[in-house]
């Protein structure tokens, strides 16, 4: 029966090392399964956070061969080996052990984000009327899962540790969702310029290449956001003609 | 702005678990614009050989000063005579600002280049950074006003393709440097009008577009270039890069530029 080898991070935060285990593989296997029958064979005690094995709860974010990646929808057949397959705990936050992370810092950053505020209701029964078309662009940041792989890649939260100036690429898109929203009325430019620091963005479209839904984040939300921005603070003659050519 | 308390893990430069060819894709981009790079400082201190028959150089065009064709005629008595005079420095700025200030072109060689990051999920050489949320880079946000510039070399770059159909002294022709010309601001027009900025201004600005159709079609066209906007960005960069070149070695005599019909 084919074997594979996989190097899992063993450890806490204060110390910790990978080790090597070898498994049976079969067709179809992902990741996780191979990480499950590890634990269920060779090393009971290891950490490992998952829920829906469909990649729909965003719980098991993990680095596999230096990538962040779900680990229920990466595929043995997607991956070589023939070397071992080095899994790691995802960097951007604290690590509680082995593979597991304390991502609230997260949930923290949600909560400072100003909540959707609808314009006031478009008919006498208290509803809104929008068009489909309109919602499509706030529609592609609903699929977000929240696996936060796209805040583990972004080098802003990984290599600059700006966590408290930076709100990471997830919530850029959150933002982006409640601004682009027609019925909404509220004005978040003013956060995002400063508290939330998306000049700090490079653009460098890292999250978009990890990001499991697809999302096209720096184009389809961190730019657009950006542009806002710069219409608000940064083009004299925009405003120029706005103010005069209405 | 919730901070975490614990201290991270600081990466090396070049700290990876990812595969040991992470550096071939920067490098193929450094190397991409860096050529280009070189190419057009040459081209444009030449001075000479930018025109051949009805054909204008891209990097030469619109020729402001220079030639005896050139607009308002040869180099001005004015220009200061220690400055190196090319006609194509008159105008090169405004299109090299353009692709420098791109929001593509910028993501690229940040990491190119500067290696911030050197790629994604790769240590960083440096510790500290300020993004383009302070000065310099906060320039940056002058993109949109080389959009407009840009919009018009496209009108004067159409000119130039048409004048290499038509402007023969003997009529239409079509010989391949006609073609030539014709693909450059035919790439030059899918990078343009797929712009960051561009899709801004005509659409994205706004959150409701159901209600004005002219602006929804033109804001999905944008996008549709857009998609493509790294892809044309090169081959845009590429083909300006030859076409001069070849309008060059048909100036030199080098290359015989073939009639087709
Ligand atoms: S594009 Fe911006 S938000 Fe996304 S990873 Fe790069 S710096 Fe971070
Ligand atoms: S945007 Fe994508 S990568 Fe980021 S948290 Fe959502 S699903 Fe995950
Ligand atoms: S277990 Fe739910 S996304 Fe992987
Ligand atoms: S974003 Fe690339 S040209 Fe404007």
């Amino acid at each position: 029966m084919a074997t594979a080898t996989f190097q899992i991070w063993r450890g806490t935060r204060e110390s910790g090392e990978f080790k090597d285990y070898t498994t049976p593989i079969s067709d179809g296997m992902v990741v996780l399964d191979a990480v499950h029958q590890i634990q269920a064979e060779q090393a009971n005690d290891l950490a490992v956070r998952w829920n829906c094995k469909a990649g729909k709860c965003g719980s098991c974010s993990a680095e596999i061969n230096g990538m962040p990646k779900l680990m229920c929808m990466t595929r043995l057949n997607q991956i070589p080996l023939d070397k071992p397959v080095r899994i790691e705990p995802m960097k951007t936050f604290p690590l509680i052990r082995d593979l597991v992370t304390d991502v609230s810092w997260n949930f923290e950053v949600k909560k400072t984000i100003r909540k959707f505020k609808p314009r006031k209701p478009d008919a006498p029964d208290g509803s809104w009327r929008m068009s489909q078309a309109d919602v499509d662009r706030p529609q592609e940041f609903r699929k977000c899962i929240e696996c936060f792989l796209c805040q583990d890649v972004c080098h802003v939260l990984r290599d600059h540790h700006m966590h408290g100036e930076f709100i990471g690429p997830r919530f850029m898109i959150y933002t982006a969702q409640l601004e682009m929203n027609p019925i909404d009325a509220d004005d978040r430019l003013p956060d995002l310029r400063k508290s939330q620091g998306i000049g700090l963005c490079n653009i460098t479209k890292c999250c978009t290449k990890v990001c499991p839904e697809s999302i096209h984040i720096t184009d389809n939300g961190i730019i657009p956001l950006k542009e806002r921005v710069v219409d608000r603070f940064f083009d004299p003659l925009g405003r120029l003609f706005r103010k005069f050519g209405g | 702005m919730p901070q975490i308390d614990v201290p991270l893990v600081q990466g090396r430069f070049g700290a990876t678990s990812r595969p040991a060819t992470w550096w071939i894709q920067p490098l193929a981009v450094f190397l991409g614009l860096g050529a280009f790079i070189v190419y057009s400082t040459w081209a444009a201190y030449q001075g000479a050989f930018y025109r051949f028959g009805p054909y204008l150089s891209p990097m030469y065009s619109p020729e402001l000063f220079g030639s005896a064709q050139a607009w308002f005629g040869p180099k001005p008595a004015w220009f200061p005579a220690f400055l190196p005079f090319s006609a194509a420095f008159l105008i090169l700025w405004a299109p090299g600002g353009f692709r420098v200030t791109c929001y593509y072109y910028r993501g690229a060689y940040y990491k190119a280049f500067w290696a911030d990051p050197p790629n994604c999920a790769v240590g960083e050489p440096r510790k500290t950074y300020w993004g383009e949320r302070t000065f310099p880079l906060i320039i940056q946000n002058i993109h949109r006003y080389f959009m407009y510039l840009a919009v018009i070399f496209i009108g004067l770059l159409s000119k130039d393709a048409w004048d290499g159909f038509m402007n023969w002294p003997d009529g239409f022709h079509v010989n391949i440097g006609s073609l030539v010309l014709l693909v450059n601001v035919v790439l030059l027009a899918c990078y343009t009008f797929g712009c960051h900025s561009l899709r801004h201004l005509i659409g994205g600005i706004k959150d409701v577009m159901s209600g004005s159709p002219v602006r929804k079609k033109a804001y999905d066209c944008v996008s549709c270039l857009n998609a493509r906007h790294m892809r044309f960005a090169w081959f845009s960069l590429f083909w300006v890069g030859f076409t001069d070149f070849y309008v060059r070695m048909c100036a030199m005599s080098i290359w015989h530029d073939w009639r087709l019909f």
